[in-house]
């Protein structure tokens, strides 16, 4: 059986004197959404420029269905791709912009207005690229990923842009590729738009893979050992257990986060200390919890990524 | 490998869609089209001053026929003998300054010629300023004579339509320098000695000369008519006649058997120089040179426009192999700015020549052979300066760089040689080793050894052969093109 997917292998490449990629390594499998996340300059777009053989590496190796991506003939017809900011020529239609892709691959015309239709970029299919919303631009770059009916599509960003409806569409349409039996990736580097879609996750952060692993397991992983207290009298509750050898995280309105220390016997200083609490239970962590905590030391400029977030 | 070559269709095919898709690359390709042929309709109803004819010869091309011929009749066969000295010229210095000078190709000898009338057939055997004995017909055809010293004697013998001529340092021992055959030159004819004294080249420009020569011994044999030698200027009134320097005229003085003969003309083709108010082709089609800087800009952009919106991820995600893509480019560009070119060079040519005729201007006629190659010269040096674009396009990887580089590097090298009072040196240097090169393809006028001109590229006379001036242009694009290429594959996209 020959295999399918996308797997990269130990990619290094240096923009000047700063690596850019240091041994990123991770695979794509069929049938699931993968999440490509990481803050902006940990490598996600280079990554994928890598794949599609538009970027060439110092080292390691990216394959398409164990081929260089160069290699294959037709390449569209396995790998569909949406870069970020796709944009077609200001002065072509959407439909045109299709259209000459499909016929680099010698597709019919009529997939062209399949695709269209798919993305629900009909009424506008006619108008000029130059015209086009971010968001309309990237249904349009989804449409051309789709030309070639492929078993594998690369998503770079694809929320970007995008409006709150369109957003859920997008989110509906990788489940339903995925669904088809397609391996599916997709970056971001906002973990909130990645969490209910993607199955598994590819962590970057510094040019490497930090994680790469099903979202279950890397939200046990990272609640292993923890405990949620919730408790009116938090810094009293500090007290105690810092006492006891637990290290304490504060959480939300009430409730602190204590490691170090089983949940039983939090309950059991507590009482002995006359410390007032409502519920000791184990930590369920969220993929946003999972994000912070693999990237934290990945985050090269913080400052300038939290303004990132918030765009 | 036929699958292979499949492949690359399929890419002309994308490529093609790209350029027709976007509506200002058809437009500007038309409009270049269209910009040869409103130059070439602006240049022929700019008209002329609808001068005297310009004399034609017996192969249809203009020529100057305006000399100091002194003549009798000769009907039937005959020879006319002669010692001619060498002509002594002399060239205005300022307003009415005449001093001695050189005018290698001016002429004294002998000349057997249909009639007075301009662009009459004639045979003629003569002595040079500077370039010996030579015998002349037709206009266009000079063969050379002994080489040595003057005085000389000359003979010119004519035994029907043919005539031979023959020189002599002695008188007694000849060698003969040519038998030509003369068409239509008639039963009857004028003979007798001649001299002509062509302008001279000074610099950027001519100026009118006179020559003066002495005529000795001369006796006429067989059937020519009784009677005294006539003097008489031919072709006084001509176009191709820059006429006498001030308070001289043609004349000739017989003085005990010696005639003194002084004359200014020239039997020759006509050139630029010497026919200032002829069109050309060239000049018909100076629109080539505004549709030049539209199909450059539509050059660059075909690919500097995808790397302006990260297209090209796009373009060779879908097509790895990126030699191919610029190759398809190449092609697709190349074949489209062809056509408009052709298309706009095959309407602009007879339509500017015909308005031309109607307002009388006089055109330099032309071979319909060389009219083909104009218009398709000129076609592929559009196409040919778009792939150059293309190229640079490629290298620079951004639109206003690309334009201004290959606009720099054709239009300045075209104003050096398309300007007048540029040094011939250098517009014949850029005529030669720049991208302008290329415009030679345009060339129609003919340069002649023996008619001494200003042979420069702005009077429509380009250093290189036609097609070698677009393989210069073509080497550029190709050289481009594998810079292209290399970089290309070597660069990230």
């Amino acid at each position: 059986m020959s295999p399918t997917g996308i797997v990269v292998a130990g990619l290094r490449k240096r923009y000047g004197a700063a690596p850019a990629l240091d041994g990123m390594s991770f695979s794509v499998r069929p049938g699931v959404v993968t999440g490509f996340v990481g803050p902006n300059g940990a490598g996600k777009s280079t990554t994928m420029r890598v794949i599609l053989g538009l970027d060439a590496v110092e080292a390691g190796a990216a394959l398409v269905d164990g081929r260089p991506y160069r290699s294959l003939r037709r390449p569209l017809n396995r790998v569909g791709s949406l870069l970020d900011a796709a944009a077609p020529h200001p002065g072509r239609s959407g439909r045109d912009h299709l259209l000459w892709l499909a016929h680099a691959q010698g597709l019919a015309s009529r997939r062209v207005d399949q695709v269209i239709e798919q993305v629900g970029l009909a009424p506008a299919a006619r108008r000029r690229g130059g015209a086009y919303s971010l968001g309309m631009r990237q249904r349009l770059g989804i449409a051309a990923a789709l030309l070639g009916d492929p078993p594998i599509l690369m998503l770079d960003e694809p929320f970007n842009g995008m409006d709150p409806d369109g957003i859920i569409w997008m989110r509906a349409f990788l489940r339903s590729l995925a669904a088809q039996g397609r391996a599916v990736l997709v970056s971001s580097h906002l973990m909130s738009e990645v969490q209910d879609v993607a199955d598994h996750l590819v962590v970057a952060g510094r040019g490497r893979a930090l994680a790469d692993a099903a979202v279950d397991d890397l939200v046990a992983a990272v609640s292993e050992g923890r405990v949620t207290l919730r408790t009116t009298a938090a810094p009293h509750a500090t007290a105690v257990l810092v006492r006891a050898g637990a290290s304490v995280v504060a959480g939300g309105r009430d409730t602190v986060t204590v490691s170090g220390l089983p949940a039983d016997r939090i309950a059991a200083l507590l009482g002995a200390g006359a410390v007032p609490f409502s519920e000791v239970s184990a930590h369920r962590a969220t993929l946003e919890d999972v994000y912070l905590e693999l990237t934290r030391e990945a985050v090269e400029y913080r400052a300038a990524t939290s303004t990132e977030v918030r765009r | 490998m036929t699958r292979d070559r499949y492949g690359f269709l399929l890419l002309l095919h994308a490529e093609w869609t790209k350029f027709r898709t976007v509506r200002g690359w058809v437009t500007g390709t038309v409009a270049a089209a269209l910009l040869v042929v409103l130059f070439a309709v602006l240049a022929g109803i700019g008209g002329g001053d609808g001068g005297p004819d310009v004399p034609v010869g017996p192969d249809g091309g203009p020529v100057t026929d305006s000399f100091y011929l002194v003549h009798r009749p000769l009907t039937g066969d005959g020879s006319v003998t002669a010692a001619v000295s060498a002509p002594r010229s002399s060239l205005p210095r300022g307003l009415a300054d005449l001093r001695p000078g050189r005018v290698p190709w001016s002429k004294a000898g002998l000349i057997i010629k249909a009639g007075t009338r301009q662009g009459s057939p004639y045979a003629a055997i003569m002595l040079t300023g500077g370039h010996g004995v030579r015998m002349q017909d037709g206009y266009t055809r000079d063969t050379a004579g002994p080489a040595g010293a003057a005085p000389r004697w000359l003979r010119l013998d004519r035994s029907g339509e043919e005539v031979t001529g023959l020189a002599s340092a002695d008188g007694t021992h000849w060698t003969r320098v040519g038998t030509v055959r003369v068409r239509g030159l008639g039963t009857t004819v004028l003979g007798g000695p001649f001299v002509a004294s062509p302008p001279a080249v000074r610099g950027m420009g001519t100026s009118g000369s006179v020559s003066t020569a002495v005529f000795e011994d001369l006796h006429a044999e067989g059937g020519w008519a009784d009677g005294k030698w006539k003097g008489e200027q031919v072709g006084p009134r001509s176009p191709t006649f820059s006429g006498y320097p001030r308070n001289v005229a043609g004349s000739v003085a017989e003085e005990g058997g010696r005639l003194t003969v002084t004359g200014a003309g020239d039997i020759a083709p006509a050139v630029r120089a010497s026919l200032p108010t002829g069109g050309t082709l060239g000049e018909i089609l100076t629109g080539a040179f505004a549709a030049l800087v539209a199909v450059v800009v539509i050059g660059t952009q075909f690919i500097t426009s995808e790397y302006r919106g990260s297209l090209i991820h796009l373009t060779l995600a879908a097509a790895p192999r990126r030699g191919r893509v610029l190759a398809a480019k190449a092609i697709v560009l190349w074949t489209v700015t062809f056509a408009a070119g052709l298309v706009g060079a095959a309407v602009a040519v007879p339509v500017g020549g015909r308005l031309a005729r109607a307002s009388g201007v006089y055109v330099f006629p032309v071979a319909f052979a060389t009219e083909l190659r104009v218009v398709a010269g000129i076609a592929a040096l559009l196409a040919t300066a778009s792939v150059l674009a293309l190229a640079v396009g490629a290298v620079l990887r951004h639109g206003a760089g690309a334009v201004s580089a290959v606009v720099v590097g054709i239009v300045l090298p075209y104003v050096l040689v398309a300007i007048p009072f540029m040094p011939a040196g250098v517009s014949n240097w850029a005529a030669r080793v720049t991208p302008a090169a290329a415009f030679a393809v345009q060339q129609t006028l003919v340069p002649y050894d023996q008619v001494a001109s200003v042979y420069t590229p702005y009077e429509g006379y380009y250093p290189l052969p036609p097609w070698a001036g677009l393989g210069v242009l073509a080497g550029y694009a190709a050289a481009a093109l594998a810079v292209a290429a290399v970089l290309l594959h070597r660069r990230d996209a």
